[in-house]
């Protein structure tokens, strides 16, 4: 297929991986021989404009690893990454530069993914400061007005994020990567470690600035019942690899891979356990 | 404030309790100052007994650790039994002259360090990385007196710098920059020893930081962002590596008495070293508890300092 050619098949995709495989070389301690770790083998991923796609799979499948290549953190060994339509996986660093606030990622640990010297205001203020977005005191007010956004009082604009709760944080977090007007948004295990109602008001927010700022999602979990409510495609990954991918309802209602179905089934499991556990002992 | 205040109280019950473990164990070592003067023929045993009574020997320790506390008080610090003036007029000098010699190479070693730490960690696994690494292994290996007697060897054989001491003997005459060049040809030596015998452990630990830190997920955030790799480099991942470092420069300063014993006495330059040698050799009791003493004042003051300046650097520290 020739450039031109593939620049028309994914016209209506925003994100593509085609094969993309990446290892990890590691050693034992006090070993000279090292090993190999496939943490991607053949990943292809379509990701369309204006859509939810999750990527499920159980610890150490893959997923962040392959956020961290869609997020050109990582250089893959082989494959392709397209993005709007240019084949990105290659290109140095001095033309990614202006990429990069296309592609931003929430982290999955919120205490650790925002700068604790900073303040919150200050979070917000650098990359646009740095891409050169704003200047002056506009700066501050735009800080301002996307912590609104994001349902934070800017009175908080002072705060070290160390003095925000859980949930606080990974606003700050999402206001700090929507600041840089990103059309691909990935949340890399985003809503773990959030309790029920914080992650349905994230679910809630997340959505509305979808709508708002016209963003595309790849949403990377564990937890099948919090990609059921929102995604419109789901791939399953499994050591590396996806292992089955479609529409939401297909791959849920129908599911083909035993990976798929075990995953569902935990779900399942883990719902009927909590009404038996209320009802059971928990009075 | 509070915590300043907490940790200087804490600080002086430190420098008390440490006074009185000095001033109990240097007791219990056996052998006195007078002891070797019993050999003397010409001596008589009353004179010997009449020098204890005059230098208050003969007292029990608690008195004799109440009147050094008093004297410290005076800021005198008690007598010197071989000079027979107070200890602070030998320890003042001296001790200006070890400041001299290890404030330049730990002001050196940290001016290295911390660059070439920052520069090698960004390029972790690679023949610069493996290089220093291997040379830091290297000097870590070789004992300091071993490193002191190669550097005079080369001295020797170049004559590029003089071999020992602080200033050459027409010092007076010269004018103030010759002064400094020549006060700077004394110091090559000695402070060449000590930079690279200090640097493999700064440069390893500021590497390890560094490493550590670039891979926390505020990094990667800032890399998404576009942001440059000097300036994440030194904006984001430095201060975040910073408090391991400033620790170790606390223990810097602690060390800045006690850091250079071995290498004032081999070069003969007229600092601690050569005082404390001599001191305890012949049992000049009061100088030894002094000098040790200082480097006991110095060693809490540099880890006092580290703790406020980890107040100050670290917000984390700071709502603990």
């Amino acid at each position: 297929m020739s450039s031109e050619e593939s620049k028309c098949a994914f016209a209506l995709t925003l994100a593509r991986t085609v094969g993309l495989s990446k290892k990890y070389r590691q050693r034992r301690p006090f070993s000279r021989k090292s090993f190999c770790i496939d943490a991607l083998t053949n990943v292809d991923l379509e990701i369309p404009f204006g859509s939810v796609t999750a990527l499920v799979g159980e610890s150490g499948s893959g997923k962040s690893t392959l956020a961290s290549c869609l997020g050109l953190l990582e250089v893959p060994d082989r494959g392709e990454i397209w993005f709007e339509g240019s084949e990105i996986s290659r290109w140095k660093s001095r033309k990614v530069a202006p990429l990069r606030p296309r592609i931003q990622i929430v982290f999955q640990q919120s205490s650790a993914a925002l700068d604790p010297s900073f303040t919150a205001a200050e979070i917000i203020q650098e990359p646009l400061e740095v891409q050169r977005l704003e200047s002056g005191p506009k700066l501050r007010m735009r800080a301002c007005e996307l912590m609104e956004e994001v349902g934070l009082s800017p009175d908080w604009a002072e705060r070290s994020p160390l003095e925000f709760s859980g949930g606080q944080r990974q606003r700050l977090a999402i206001a700090r990567a929507i600041a840089l007007k990103p059309t691909l948004l990935i949340f890399d295990e985003s809503f773990s470690g959030l309790d029920f109602s914080t992650q349905a008001q994230m679910l809630t927010l997340v959505l509305d600035l979808k709508t708002a700022h016209r963003l595309t999602y790849l949403l990377i979990s564990h937890d099948l019942s919090l990609v059921g409510q929102v995604a419109d495609f789901v791939a399953v990954m499994h050591q590396g690899s996806i292992v089955e991918r479609g529409p939401r309802q297909q791959v849920f209602n129908n599911p083909l891979h035993l990976q798929t179905r075990q995953l569902l089934r935990s779900v399942q499991t883990l719902e009927s356990a909590i009404p038996a556990a209320q009802t059971e002992g928990w009075q | 404030m509070r915590y300043l205040h907490r940790r200087l109280i804490h600080a002086t019950l430190l420098v008390v309790g440490a006074s009185i473990l000095c001033f109990f164990l240097t007791d219990l070592a056996p052998g006195s100052f007078f002891d070797e003067m019993k050999l003397n023929p010409q001596i008589s045993s009353e004179t010997i007994a009449a020098l204890r009574t005059q230098y208050g020997l003969d007292e029990p320790l608690p008195i004799r650790y109440e009147r050094w506390v008093k004297a410290v008080l005076k800021g005198e610090w008690g007598l010197s039994f071989a000079y027979n003036v107070s200890v602070r007029s030998l320890i003042v000098e001296r001790a200006r002259n070890t400041l001299v010699l290890t404030a330049s190479a730990t002001l050196l070693a940290w001016l290295i360090a911390v660059p070439l730490g920052v520069w090698i960690s960004s390029q972790p696994g690679t023949w610069v990385d493996q290089l220093t690494m291997g040379g830091t292994s290297v000097l870590l290996a070789v004992p300091e007196l071993v490193l002191v007697l190669g550097l005079l060897y080369l001295a020797i054989r170049t004559h590029a710098v003089p071999l020992g001491g602080m200033e050459s003997v027409s010092f007076g005459q010269l004018g103030p920059w010759d002064k400094l060049r020549d006060l700077g040809l004394h110091l090559a030596i000695p402070v060449t020893t000590l930079v690279l015998c200090s640097l493999p452990i700064l440069v390893r630990h500021v590497r390890t930081s560094m490493l550590e830190v670039l891979q926390a997920p505020f990094i990667q955030a800032a890399r998404g962002h576009g942001i440059a790799r000097v300036r994440l480099l030194l904006r984001y991942a430095l201060p975040a590596a910073a408090n391991p470092l400033i620790s170790l420069f606390g223990l810097s300063v602690a060390g800045l008495l006690s850091g250079s014993l071995l290498v004032e006495v081999v070069t003969g330059w007229p600092g601690l070293g050569p005082l404390l040698l001599e001191a305890s050799l012949s049992r000049d009791r009061y100088v030894l508890v002094g000098i040790v003493m200082c480097s006991t004042i110095l060693m809490i003051v540099g880890t006092l300092i580290a703790d406020v300046m980890l107040v100050i650097a670290d917000p984390r520290v700071r709502l603990e």
